[in-house]
């Protein structure tokens, strides 16, 4: 029997000290008519080694690419030692630490996160994580709205990416919260503040500013963050931890920063794994710490003195409050938490730098090779981070079949959700990849563009 | 020691040093990041043995016994974790079409088709990234639900006493008010009570069966008629169906959604609380409403489901699938245990409760609900130890970390006073249920003997009892640089 030790003698002994005489007995008080599970879908157990074949068959069935999708997940290198030390049983099976005596590694671990994400983002406070980056800004929303007080809208720039906008709208709905798109500049890329002159003097919770944003393209964050200061209302950051080794972090916008940051946790050595698990990080100034959704690790001392670490501010949380917590928010992405915790040690400083600075480079590398081809351009005139959106002069969605026939994922197509851009394609090139990588790319864009007419 | 204290300005850990980091640079002055980033200046050998010699002060079910209540913490096989983590599965794209997915997307469709099995529902949605949000999910399909039937007046949500928190807040979250429960001697839900608190205004119910208290409610069929009849709905709290997995089916007990927790009866791990997986099942009067993307099967073809294929569909909940990871472990979890191990789940985490209940039970400690099956779970009161000995239940808890083994839940369900809540799981053998016996019998009698030892435990431990008010009142939340 997988996974119950139990031989025939000790199950003999168990029932003779309850005191019955089958293991059915012991589901007597359900009532017999509800007793009737037949599991007719579900296939007869197999071995490991059968389900390992099984399993091998069907990544293998799913091949390697040579990929240049980003959109909200990249592609980065990660060190060796952060998922073998991540899936050590101490941390791979640990419960969430309320034993605080008994998870002093995995406290402790996240005090670190908490330290490390706060400096990066330059923010006062972080919390130990939430489920993604897309919910970690409906979360942010709700907290934006709570710390506000009077207002249930906010403004959304149209720059956000289009899932995360949908997630918001799901989670924040029901509460009457409503969301307001900002238009962008299509030349440039970027919200320009002058499309917030219509929202100037009402009365709304938030501005949420990514950066960078959808696109890949800078956003004027001193100014927006400005804007929504001068105009009562919160500044939500949403931003890629890896460009803030590079970019100015949202603690250090405008005159005294963002009020809340928020972002995807993946870059920081989560693979890509089909969209997750990932995890979402959120932090904030310190006189909105108790209005912050999420586990929250703070370093205190033990009853002789000894410094340790636990969970702080529970008081917030639903298995306290109940229907008044912050959230509904239970887990957090613990094991995510851990692994980017250690990729963040291993790299240290210059070594995120050289990430986000080698992603960048290739990104601007890809884009020259690209728009070096006939009818292929540059769609936005502003300056981007590591990904960008060039305009072909094909359909893109074939365009892409064809790229994919050539091993190439070459982006994500933008037809749907920004159809004003035509056939538009997000490219990024991150560390990951080589000059023969983006020459590859470059060489078998050319041979599909010849083969389709110029539109 | 801190990883910070370990860090020197101008360490490297050379093998992640990049050999070509690419000459151009567009990003403008302005924009550019000038202060310092506080990221540790380690060697790789000083992160690993950092973090190695961090792992080892945790407890963990790869390490110790770990009987906590509502939490089934059982043996998480490394198949699981191998098989999900293969080169291939973890190199794909979210966003990379569906035909260079084929293979994970099988595995995706079969998760939900099993699903739809255990639970007696019509449909699955996988979305969820937590037990909340599917209990959110949940509860946003029955607000959809009498939206779309213009029953407009249904504005609460009742909820048992002995619920979990997050089923209250996630009513909150969903726009409802909140009208909770009381609980019978017997561990039941009050069915008066019931009786009396619905009417127009219901929205639903959410419970958990078997409760948080340990017992099965024998009434649910009762239950059932009386929310149904004044047009409520009933969503099933999953994060006990291990109690009953392959007995009995939540559709079959006449709930109408419901979320299951992966990371509990389907042996996915906590890794230190979360990732979890939370998918959402609903029967077919609510199943247009499931959150997207949900995985079809075209003529052969695996695809993921868009606002085109469900506009009534209450939405997104995360930018991609859901925590796909987790769901492929489940998935290998699945096919190991097949129909027969998934029966056998139900019966040995029966069978292993109520041993241990009643073998505690004979060495004097206090079972709450001493009339009553154990579920999968059960709850021993030492209200009266308390009283005779001023040891609390926290105490005890603390205790059992000095035996090697980690505490039980401990108040909750707060309505029980100094409350254990123990949950062994089908994967404990009868050795190990047996040694945790002796421990419980030995705090028992120091108690009684030497109360001191076990009030100011944990003595083995890193740390001792932690000043949690300090924490509270004089907020550290992050180290900062010396000077800084």
């Amino acid at each position: 029997m997988p996974y119950i030790p139990h031989t025939n003698e000790d199950v003999a002994t168990m029932l003779a000290a309850i005191g019955v005489t089958r293991i059915d007995d012991l589901f007597d008080e359900i009532p017999p008519a509800l007793l009737s599970a037949e599991l007719g879908k579900i296939p007869s157990g197999v071995s490991e080694m059968d389900v390992t074949r099984l399993m091998q068959e069907r990544a293998e069935r799913d091949g390697r690419w040579l990929n240049f999708i980003g959109a909200g997940a990249y592609e980065h290198h990660i060190p060796a030692a952060v998922w073998q030390i991540a899936t050590r049983g101490e941390f791979y099976s640990a419960y969430t630490p309320y034993q605080a005596e008994a998870s002093q590694g995995t406290l402790q671990l996240l005090y670190e996160y908490q330290s490390m994400l706060t400096s990066l983002t330059g923010m006062d406070v972080t919390n130990a994580s939430l489920y993604d980056g897309a919910s970690a800004l409906a979360e942010a929303v709700l907290m934006a709205v709570r710390v506000h007080k009077s207002a249930k809208r906010v403004l959304m720039p149209a720059t956000v990416h289009p899932v995360y906008r949908k997630v918001v709208h799901t989670i924040v709905r029901d509460q009457g919260i409503e969301l307001i798109e900002v238009p962008y500049c299509t030349d440039c890329g970027h919200v320009i503040p002058e499309a917030l002159r219509p929202y100037e003097g009402l009365d709304f919770a938030a501005l949420v500013i990514p950066q960078p944003n959808f696109f890949g393209v800078l956003e004027p964050v001193d100014e927006l963050t400005a804007w929504a200061r001068a105009n009562n209302m919160l500044s939500i950051a949403v931003v890629n931890p890896t460009a803030l080794a590079l970019l100015r972090p949202p603690g250090e916008w405008g005159a005294d920063g963002a009020d809340i940051a928020v972002g995807e946790g993946q870059p920081l050595g989560v693979p890509l794994a089909s969209g997750g698990p990932y995890f979402g990080f959120m932090a904030c100034r310190n006189q909105y710490v108790r209005q912050m959704p999420g586990r929250i690790v703070g370093r205190t001392v033990d009853r002789d003195g000894k410094p340790g670490y636990t969970l702080t501010l529970q008081a917030r949380e639903q298995h306290i409050r109940r229907s008044k917590a912050t959230s509904n928010i239970c887990t957090n992405q613990g094991l995510a938490v851990t692994a980017a915790t250690i990729y963040m040690a291993l790299l240290g400083p210059d070594g995120l730098t050289e990430v986000a600075q080698s992603s960048h480079s290739n990104t601007l590398k890809l884009a020259q090779l690209l728009c070096a081809l006939p009818g292929v351009k540059r769609v936005f005139s502003a300056p981007v981070f590591h990904e960008l959106v060039v305009r072909l002069p094909a359909p893109a969605a074939a365009v892409l079949d064809a790229l994919r026939s050539d091993g190439i994922l070459g982006g994500l197509a933008l037809t749907e959700d920004y159809p004003e851009l035509g056939d538009a394609l997000l490219v990024c090139a991150t560390e990951t990849k080589n000059d023969e990588d983006l020459a590859r790319y470059a060489e078998s864009l050319a041979r599909i563009l010849k083969q389709h007419p110029q539109q | 020691m801190l990883i910070f204290e370990l860090s020197k300005r101008g360490r490297r850990n050379g093998a992640q040093a990049l050999r070509r980091t690419g000459e151009l640079n567009a990003i403008p002055a302005a924009q550019r990041r000038s202060s310092h980033m506080l990221l540790p200046e380690v060697s790789e050998l000083d992160a690993v043995r950092h973090y190695t010699n961090l792992s080892r002060k945790n407890f963990s079910i790869d390490t110790q016994f770990y009987p906590l209540g509502s939490c089934t913490m059982k043996y998480n096989p490394r198949a699981c974790n191998a098989l999900a983590m293969l080169p291939q599965f973890l190199a794909r794209h979210p966003d990379a079409p569906a035909a260079t997915g084929q293979g994970l997307l099988a595995c995706m469709y079969e998760v939900q088709e099993m699903l739809k099995d255990v639970t007696g529902m019509a449909g699955v949605s996988l979305a969820p990234m937590a037990g909340a949000q599917g209990e959110f999910a949940g509860v946003a399909m029955i607000r959809a639900y009498h939206e779309a039937r213009g029953d407009a007046l249904r504005t609460e949500m009742l909820v048992p006493d002995a619920a979990h928190g997050t089923n209250p807040a996630s009513a909150v979250m969903c726009g409802y008010t909140v009208k909770e429960i009381p609980t019978d001697a017997d561990g039941n839900v009050n069915l008066a009570a019931l009786k009396s608190a619905v009417g127009p205004q219901t929205a639903g119910l959410m419970l958990t069966n078997p409760s948080t208290l340990g017992v099965f409610e024998r009434t649910i069929l009762d239950m059932q008629q009386i929310v149904h009849g004044a047009g409520g709905l009933l969503y099933y709290d999953g994060a006990n169906l291990n109690a009953i997995l392959g007995r009995v089916k939540p559709g079959e007990m006449g709930f109408d959604v419901m979320h299951i927790n992966l990371h509990k009866t389907f042996s996915t791990p906590h890794g230190g609380g979360g990732p979890g997986a939370g998918p959402v099942a609903a029967a077919a009067k609510l199943a247009q409403y499931l959150p997207l993307p949900q995985v079809a099967l075209d003529a052969g073809t695996y695809r993921l489901q868009d606002e085109r294929d469900r506009p009534q569909s209450i939405g997104r909940l995360s930018a991609h699938l859901g925590n796909t990871g987790v769901l492929l472990r489940a998935y290998i979890y699945m096919r190991l245990l097949g129909r027969e191990g998934m029966r056998r789940v139900a019966e040995y985490s029966t069978l292993n409760a109520n041993y241990l209940m009643s073998e505690l039970s004979k060495c004097g400690f206090e079972i709450a609900f001493p009339t009553r099956r154990a579920s999968h779970e059960f709850i021993v009161t030492l209200k009266g130890l308390k009283e005779q000995t001023g040891v609390m239940a926290m105490d005890f808890a603390k205790r059992l970390l000095d035996k090697g083994i980690h505490a039980p839940t401990t108040y909750f369900p707060m309505l029980v006073p100094e409350c254990l809540l123990i949950e062994p799981t089908e994967t404990e053998s009868k050795q190990t249920l047996d040694q945790f016996v002796v421990a419980m019998k030995e705090i028992l009698a120091e108690a009684r003997t030497n109360p001191e030892l076990v009030k100011t435990a944990p003595h083995t431990m890193p740390v001792r009892r932690l000043d949690d008010v300090k924490a509270a009142r004089e907020l550290d939340l992050a180290w900062r640089e010396r000077g800084s």
